[in-house]
């Protein structure tokens, strides 16, 4: 049955900004269908508010609306492209809920828009708890197999007394019904546990109920992808199995696919029964996911939940199978069958079948708790990583020493030197699943725990720990063997161990341990995904090393350049640079080049195999990328390595890939070290007569206190090396420097702290821009709303700026050539500048793309990556211009006056994290990032755009109601205006005492609310904490003074961020508010594709 | 054919095929040596059923999937009295398994049932060299077996080939066995072992069918003699164009419209009782993946596979036949190989591939139910 043909015209919702546990998956999977539904000739609409996507590019969609994913605009996208069809399956939460509530809206009734990829009774009943536990009891009641966790609901305590019997005995799960965010619920142990939990889960219930559930915790976890097409045809297309048994997030557990421990009947229970799920709960055409929990002892079967639509574990997969789930899902959804799709891998046998692995896949979650200090990083039901990573190895050993190693993180590899510590220690500290719990079972190992006491602490499947104790076993072979013979070391590349961990063993230095490897003829082959275990040749190369025998890397006759990517998303580092990465790819390829990409991020664009010519799926360390070269240069001429693209994490390993004969393209890594090397760029400025602020470095707190007595507090200080501001601070006097000095573990004589003056009240600037060694091109100015201080990437910023006038941009233009020139850039560069008291001080630059530059790209409609890749590979600016892929006039520093304004907006992670104590951490913005991800609001004027971008980040500003206002004493002279703005537009402002007495002062009426800290008032006066909880309050504004430790005001944001109310935390993101607000009231907002946008741009460039 | 010695983890072991390629890896299971034919099986889990399945027969199995062992041996998931494999292939072989039903280790039970392994050589260069070449004879040798490798390879190349063995008879039951109805008996169903898997019997009783399990020497008189309501050929080793006394028996269960199911080699038999000729598949058909398209009804279903012969039939025409016309009913959507026959004139069908699975997916069981119900017709 082929392709339907009364559907003309798809809109496709994406996910949004990134947050955690909705990531860059969304963007390979939107990618994926957006392109099939165009292949296949429909028109396809697409919303998205997150500009860092490669979804949102505008070839990829006919119409592409970065805007608001609210259904109040995707009504209004909807009004305006009146399209057949809404498929809400492959933008993960966000696009279900939002296409169900347009649905239960009757919107698409209204505009006669079908839903397909999946139905609203479908997703009801896969997303409603009660629904689900009666589709897997009729499934029971069909097959005989699957049932959902044993529960009993109590109202008494003898009621729960009892209900432990029933459900076979302790440990039980306490959940108290009716409770904000599962207050209340708990395990119970023993009956002193049950009496205290549930004791006070009854009183905290409004309705004295608890539900009592038997407890799987250290279950084995499994999840099926299954996908199935209007005819009934279901394929099981990946079996994964969590190392981590129940209790943690899939997306916080090792994962493994295939299914290690299970026989074929086992496995055929799990397959009957998701099948039969996917049958009752009627998804008729496309993927969906079912977890499982499975009894050790006995082999018992519970369905956990399933997930209606396509998702983290579908694109993990995808990538670990070579299946491509999000294109399947879209082709089922108009209207072909599996037998009718075509396997892109073999080209010759059909989707209709079930992938069958012959290596194993090992995902790993990358965390960022050293973000959060106060956050508790304790994994549990509740997802925290921010990435992953992905290896792929012919043996669990490899695939798994590979993912680790893949993290990219301190300490994330086994290590085999030094005290592992205490044995009945390692092991206590073993039973909490944390992040890095893995090296805490392999140091209790090597102390001497049995594979029975790991078993008996971590309930880790005993397969899982026998590959431990191999791992172990190897490296003991390796300290103790008196010579490297080729026998051992080779049988250590088979079980994953890298150069470094070798080399740390034997006491040698890592490029030895790889000299002695080559010497003895040791190097990796290269082996083929391709969904069948070779039983078909694939046509796809997708690759992934193993010290095998036969390697498969064809010769090629074009030039190839290698890509490095940028590894697993974290905080500072995340899609904004696979979006470049790709780029770089298509322009490379176009342009004639064999384009190979080298990344192990499951979830991007970069690492789906229709990307670039050749996809290498391996860890982006020295010794791995070095590997890939080699092979790659067996196989034909290379044109070179491409680092500037990826982030940090290529641009770390230039200097010692081009140490080792290997070519970088673009900029050199000499260069790269002008720019990041402190004293060689300072004497970069100095050249160039640019300013920098004052600072100096000291590495004890004296040092410090004498250069900052000497350039005056504030001082922002930092340890050197390090990413994203990490251990920022921007300190205010002397005895928090003093403090901070003495927290800082970081700080020694070889890495000093940096001690900067501070600019207070500074705008900061971001500048994006291209250099070819002769001519720039200035991609974009953006203005941020915060003040310098606050991290770049957690600003919120304008482009183009808003105050800025043609003599600054005159300033910045030059001085972001003197510094390009005296770098050597070529390619890509950001400059961070702050204006203060008319003076433009550098801050830093950074000689690679940005993070903005997806930003930057599509609010000029130029894009900056492909350029940045030909200029790395010779063309010049006046080139590209000459054959269009920059504009023929100008540059993004001299846009149009009627250009659209962009607004970028970060998205924080606040509701992911609380403490130890169950208390939210605070909010409030500062030097270091924390953002996960970003949205961008679009518009022809700043309010507007501010808005939308508001509304896209965290839910629509308000129109109406009342604002509470409490800010710092040096932000109370700003706030006066945009008070004076929101009482005319209605709002009642509610304020404490002080900041009420200096509103009233300036003619401005506001209701006293009490503090916190000042408790319920003698008449039942609610604090302003108890009002925000009640959702008596709209809107807040709170700015904090001082740093570190518990800031005044926690309480307020906590409480914002618990009830999701707009919570602005700088005066002037207020002021910008207060423009959005206006414009909101002013009336209709409209929407207006990219497609528009750059078509108007273009004419007026013209 | 072997000298067992347990412990055999780090004793060097040689797998020479006979065009004279070597992987050299360490020994595996049983020490010494072994031949038979390389085929290699995709499926990545039950391995059980597989080494014991006896269509293996004189097979030398290569596993694709990586890890062969993890689960143990149980008690449960045999799919015969033993294992059939000649020699067996992995990569890494499980140290320690992990399953509540596991009673013993892989390594332990092919040592003591003297099957001769390998482990630790590029398994996926073999599969890649058994698809480009096609499935070839292979040895395996381990301990005192080694010696230099052209002596090895002289000894492979002496070993018979699988084209034209016959082998039902190796491997099926001598005397005849009742396997009785789970539950109320309904039908009697005598079944044809040329290599029967012990599901097979098992999802008919689930049916309510009494099977009557003959040898594969069992004449027309014989099958009669149980007064069966219905006949079953199944599946087995070896080359079905060897297969006369089967074919000449099933011929004499058609002339007298008996309903009839086969699997597999009962496949190819039906196809030769029905005039079409059979053929050897390049590497065969051996996984539980396999995409079979039920062209009457158009759906797909995934199936276990263990086939290295196929049926030459026509696919998009009926064919006359002296029991009637026959057609396609089934189809491999991978290559397009006939996976399955029926007649529209008499009550009579088979597949190529395992509905029984054990391993494998359960999709094609209603075939037991369309068995049942040719049955059912025939009473009414």
């Amino acid at each position: 049955m082929p392709k339907r043909t009364d559907i003309q015209s798809v809109l496709v919702i994406g996910s949004g900004p990134i947050v955690i546990g909705q990531a860059a998956e969304f963007d390979y999977s939107g990618t994926q269908a957006c392109r099939i539904l165009r292949a296949e000739g429909l028109r396809v609409v697409l919303v998205n508010s997150n500009p860092a996507t490669i979804m949102t590019d505008p070839e990829i969609a006919d119409a592409t609306y970065v805007e608001p994913i609210t259904p109040e605009f995707v009504e209004k996208i909807i009004a305006k492209e009146r399209p057949d069809a809404l498929l809400p399956t492959l933008g993960g939460q966000t696009a279900l809920n939002t296409a169900i509530s347009l649905h239960e809206a009757g919107t698409l009734d209204k505009y006669g828009v079908e839903l397909i990829g999946a139905n609203v009774e479908a997703i009801n009943k896969g997303e409603d708890r009660d629904l689900f536990k009666e589709v897997v009891e009729a499934v029971r009641r069909k097959i005989g197999h699957g049932e959902s966790a044993r529960s009993v609901i109590c109202h008494s305590m003898d009621d729960v007394l009892a209900g432990v019997d029933t459900l076979g005995g302790y440990p039980v799960v306490v959940r108290p019904s009716f409770t904000m965010g599962g207050a209340g619920s708990g395990f119970a142990h023993d009956e002193e546990e049950l009496r205290r939990i549930a004791g006070q889960g009854l009183t905290l219930s409004p309705t004295t109920e608890v539900l009592l559930e038997e407890s799987i915790l250290g279950w084995k976890e499994y999840e099926l992808e299954l996908m199935r097409d209007k005819h009934d045809n279901v394929v099981v297309v990946c079996s994964i199995e969590n190392f981590d048994p129940m209790g943690v997030h899939t997306g916080d557990s090792i994962t493994v696919a295939p299914a290690m421990t299970l026989t074929d009947r086992e496995y055929q229970t799990l397959r009957d029964i998701g099948i039969a799920v996917i049958r009752e709960v009627g998804v008729d055409t496309g993927g969906c996911n079912i977890q499982f929990a499975v009894n050790p002892e006995d082999g018992r079967v519970i369905v956990i939940e399933m997930n209606p639509r396509v998702s983290r574990s579908s694109a993990l997969a995808s990538k670990a199978t070579g299946f491509p789930i999000a294109k399947i899902a879209a082709k089922l959804a108009v209207g072909y069958t599996l037998d009718e799709i075509p396997n892109d891998i073999t080209q010759e046998t059909p989707a209709s079948f079930e992938p069958t692995l012959d290596y194993v896949v090992v995902k790993a979650p990358r965390f960022a708790f050293e973000k959060f200090p106060s956050a508790d990083a304790t994994l549990t039901t509740t997802m925290k990583s921010v990435g992953e990573a992905m290896a792929i190895g012919r043996n669990f050993t490899e695939a798994f020493q590979k993912a680790l190693r893949s993290l990219e993180k301190k300490g994330s590899q086994f290590t085999f030197v030094g005290e592992p510590g205490d044995k009945d220690e390692l092991l206590r500290d073993s039973v909490r699943p944390t992040d890095g719990r893995i090296n805490t079972v392999m140091q209790a190992i090597r102390a001497g725990a049995t594979p029975e006491e790991i078993f008996d602490y971590t309930k880790i499947d005993p397969w899982f720990v026998d590959q431990l104790f191999l791992i172990k076993e190897i490296a003991d072979e390796l300290a103790e063997t008196p010579e490297l013979t080729a026998d051992l070391l080779g049988e250590a590349k088979r079980h994953g161990f890298s150069d470094t961990q070798i080399g740390e063993i034997r006491g040698l230095r890592e490029d030895v341990v790889r000299e002695v490897r080559h010497a003895l003829g040791i190097r990796p082959v290269y082996k083929t995904v391709d969904t069948c275990a070779a039983e078909f040749a694939a046509k796809t190369p997708y690759f992934y090393s193993s010290y095998d025998e036969e390697t498969e890397v064809a010769p090629r006759e074009k030039p190839a350049v290698i890509i490095l990517g940028s590894g697993p998303n974290r905080i500072g580092q995340g899609i904004e640079f696979d979006y470049s990465c790709v780029h770089a790819s298509f322009a490379l390829s176009d342009a004639g080049y064999e384009t190979v990409m080298v990344n192990c991020n499951p979830e991007t664009v970069s690492t789906d195999y229709d990307t670039s010519d050749r996809l290498y799926f391996e860890p982006l360390t020295l010794e791995d990328v070095l590997e890939i070269v080699h092979a790659e240069q067996q196989a034909g001429p290379v044109a070179g390595v491409v680092v500037q693209l990826g982030g940090q994490t290529p641009l770390g390993l230039s200097q010692a890939l081009k140490d080792n004969g290997v070519p970088i393209v673009g900029t050199s890594p000499e260069a790269i070290h002008a720019a990041e090397d402190r004293g060689a760029f300072g004497r970069v400025l100095a050249e160039a007569g640019l300013p920098a602020p004052k600072h100096g470095t000291a590495t004890t707190f004296t040092e410090a206190k004498s250069i900052a007595d000497e350039i005056g507090y504030p001082v922002l200080v930092r340890p050197s090396y390090v990413l994203g501001g990490r251990g920022m601070e921007i300190v205010y006097d002397e005895t928090r420097l003093e403090a901070y000095i003495a927290e800082s573990t970081e700080i020694s004589p070889s890495r000093p702290v940096l001690v900067d003056r501070f600019l207070d009240d500074a705008i900061e600037i971001d500048v994006d821009a291209l250099y070819d060694g002769e001519e720039l091109y200035l991609g974009g100015v953006m203005e941020h709303i915060e003040e310098a201080g606050i991290h770049s990437g957690d600003s919120a910023c304008a482009l183009p700026p808003i105050t800025l006038g043609g003599f600054d941009i005159k300033r910045l233009r030059a001085s972001t050539e003197g510094i390009a020139k005296g770098v050597g850039v070529r390619g890509l560069i950001n400059i961070q500048f702050a204006l203060a008291g008319d003076i433009l001080y550098v801050l830093e630059a950074n000689p690679r793309a940005s993070r903005t530059v997806p930003f930057t790209s599509k609010a000029t409609a130029v894009p900056l990556a492909k350029a940045a890749a030909r200029i790395s590979l010779g063309a010049t600016i006046a080139e590209l211009r000459a054959e269009g892929l920059l504009p023929a006039n100008g540059d993004g520093g001299e846009l149009p006056l009627d250009a659209p304004i962009s607004v970028k907006e970060a998205v924080m992670p606040w509701s992911r994290f609380r403490d130890i104590h169950g208390r939210g951490v605070d909010t409030v913005l500062g030097p270091e990032m924390r953002s996960t991800g970003e949205v961008m609001g679009i518009d022809s004027v700043f309010g507007t755009a501010y808005a939308k971008s508001q509304a896209g980040a965290y839910g629509p500003l308000p129109t109406k109601g009342r604002a509470f206002i409490s800010v710092a004493n040096r932000d109370k002279r700003s706030m006066i205006f945009p008070a004076r703005e929101l009482v005319a537009h209605g709002f009642e402002l509610l304020a404490t005492s002080g900041t009420a007495e200096v509103l009233k002062r300036n003619g401005i009426n506001a209701t006293v609310v009490r503090k916190q800290s000042e408790g319920t008032g003698p008449n039942g006066e609610k604090t302003i904490v108890q009002l925000i909880h009640d959702g008596e309050v709209d809107l807040i504004v709170n700015t904090p003074y001082g740093t570190g430790g518990r800031l005044d005001g926690y309480d307020i944001r906590t409480a914002a961020v618990a009830r999701s109310v707009p919570c602005l935390t700088t005066v002037q993101a207020l002021a910008a508010a207060v423009q959005g607000i206006d414009a909101l009231n002013r009336g209709d907002v409209s929407v207006r594709s990219l497609q528009e946008h750059a078509e108007h741009l273009t004419a007026a460039r013209d | 054919m072997t000298t067992s010695t347990r412990g055999a983890a780090r004793t060097p072991a040689v797998l020479v095929l006979e065009d004279g390629r070597i992987f050299r890896g360490r020994a595996y299971g049983a020490v010494g040596e072994t031949f038979g034919e390389a085929v290699f099986s995709t499926g990545m889990t039950g391995y059980q059923e597989t080494l014991t399945d006896p269509s293996y027969h004189r097979q030398v199995v290569v596993m694709t999937a990586p890890h062969v062992g993890n689960t143990g041996v149980n008690d449960e998931d045999m799919e015969s009295r033993k294992i059939w494999v000649s020699g067996y292939v992995v990569r890494d072989p499980a140290r320690v398994p992990s399953n509540w039903r596991s009673r013993r280790t892989l390594d332990q039970e092919l040592d003591a049932q003297g099957v001769v392994g390998i482990s630790g050589i590029d398994t996926r260069a073999l599969t890649r060299h058994l698809r480009e070449r096609g499935a070839m004879r292979v040895g395996i040798f381990s301990g005192d077996a080694v010696r230099d490798d052209a002596a090895l390879l002289a000894r492979v190349q002496e070993a018979p080939q699988m084209k034209g063995a016959n082998l039902s008879a190796e491997v099926a039951t001598t005397e005849p066995y009742v396997v009785p109805a789970i539950g109320e008996k309904k039908f009697t169903v005598a079944a044809v072992d040329l290599g029967i898997k012990g599901m097979t019997p098992h999802r008919m009783a689930e049916r309510g069918i009494e099977v009557h399990v003959l040898p594969a020497t069992a004449t027309v008189e014989d099958v009669y003699a149980v007064n069966p309501d219905g006949v079953f050929f199944s599946n087995g080793p070896g080359d079905p164009a060897t297969a006369d006394h089967p074919v000449s028996v099933m011929q004499g269960v058609l002339e007298r419209g008996t309903p009839l199911f086969g699997i597999c080699f009962g496949n190819q038999i039906l196809g030769r009782a029905l005039g079409f000729g059979t053929f050897k598949l390049k590497y065969g058909h051996r996984g539980i993946n396999q995409p079979v398209q039920d062209r009457t009804t158009g759906k797909v279903e995934v199936t276990a596979h263990n086939h290295g012969f196929a049926v030459d039939a026509p696919l998009d025409q009926v064919s006359e036949t002296p029991f009637g016309r026959a057609e396609v009913s089934h189809v491999c959507l991978n290559d397009n190989v006939v996976e399955g026959l029926q007649l529209l004139d008499r009550p009579a069908f088979s597949v190529q591939y395992h509905p029984e699975a054990a391993a494998g997916p359960h999709d094609a069981a209603y075939l037991f139910d369309r068995f049942v119900s040719l049955m059912e017709g025939q009473r009414a």
